[in-house]
């Protein structure tokens, strides 16, 4: 027996759907980090699933390897941002950033 | 073998992404994420992708994980570690996620995949002419470091020797690869300069 496509597929969806909820209700900027990276990584899952069974053959894992490499320089940059403002909130909560609102 | 090892990962993906969602404590959703996309690496293995399994291993698991981590520290102090939010915004959240959930997995199931094999495999290059292929072998051989490597350079020896075409070679990655390259050096000396240790500027200097 052999493993389909569409199992495959339906990990993915689960990984995605959790990074959003996770995005959603965390209210530490680091979780919310964390959320982001299970949206790329089900995104991920997805573009080599249909590598694997489809006729994108190595493009698709081409295309996962440069959202490894974005998602790394993504979560430094947001790091530093994350640095920047506890350093001048002092807390980590991102429900305090309301300075913007008006 | 193949689906017991299938169902081990993949119930540690979507487990150690439901803890992550489900957990208060950011160093234990940490930890979980670590479990959930390291046997990502392990899906990743199984669907023939070495290369993109220890990629995911080395930089995710072991890079950006790490990163986070370090956040972690420096920003968790006493009452933030635990921040949690009102029970309405995690009531809207399920139901926003569950019908999402829905909505992909009857997406996801509905299509008879096995019936739509020639339209998803369509003009498959691996099911050409295989005579020549050489050393360089197909995903579904599972050996695709060596492809993966030309393609970056801009060479897809993959899918020119493969099969017997005469016209021009097909195009790389050797561009999309610069740029994501040069990219990543500017994010990197961007985020030393955002992170750097600012000197503070003393409000009422003495006279």
């Amino acid at each position: 027996m052999d493993v389909k496509l569409s199992a495959y597929l339906a990990v993915a969806a689960v990984l995605f759907t959790c990074g959003i909820v996770c995005m959603a209700t965390k209210r530490n900027a680091i979780g919310v980090l964390m959320g982001v990276e299970l949206v790329l990584n089900g995104a991920n899952l997805n573009f080599v699933a249909f590598s694997r069974y489809g006729n994108l053959g190595i493009d698709g894992q081409v295309a996962a390897l440069f959202v490894i490499v974005l998602a790394a320089a993504e979560a430094a940059v947001a790091l530093a941002i994350a640095l920047n403002f506890y350093n001048n909130h002092l807390t980590i909560d991102i429900d305090r950033g309301d300075e913007l609102h008006g | 073998m193949e689906p017991v090892l299938f169902l081990i990962y993949a119930l540690a993906a979507c487990g150690g992404a439901l803890a992550v969602v489900l957990s208060q404590n950011v160093v234990r959703m940490a930890f979980w994420l670590v479990i959930s996309l390291g046997s990502l690496a392990g899906l990743f293995f199984l669907l023939g992708a070495e290369f993109l399994g220890a990629a995911q291993l080395l930089i995710y698991v072991g890079g950006t994980v790490v990163l986070l981590i370090f956040g972690v520290m420096l920003t968790a102090s006493g009452p933030y570690l635990t921040i949690k939010s009102s029970p309405g915004d995690y009531l809207m959240a399920a139901t926003v996620g569950i019908l999402l959930l829905g909505t992909l997995a009857y997406g996801v199931l509905r299509v008879d995949w096995q019936a739509n094999q020639d339209v998803i495999a369509g003009q498959s290059y691996f099911d050409g002419e295989r005579d020549n292929a050489g050393t360089y072998r197909t995903v579904e051989e599972g050996a695709t470091a060596q492809s993966v490597g030309s393609a970056l350079l801009g060479t897809r020896f993959d899918r020119d020797l493969n099969t017997n075409r005469t016209d021009k070679g097909s195009t790389g990655y050797l561009l999309p690869f610069e740029i994501v390259s040069v990219h990543l050096l500017v994010v990197l000396v961007g985020a030393a300069y955002l992170a750097r240790a600012k000197r503070r500027v003393r409000q009422n200097p003495v006279e």
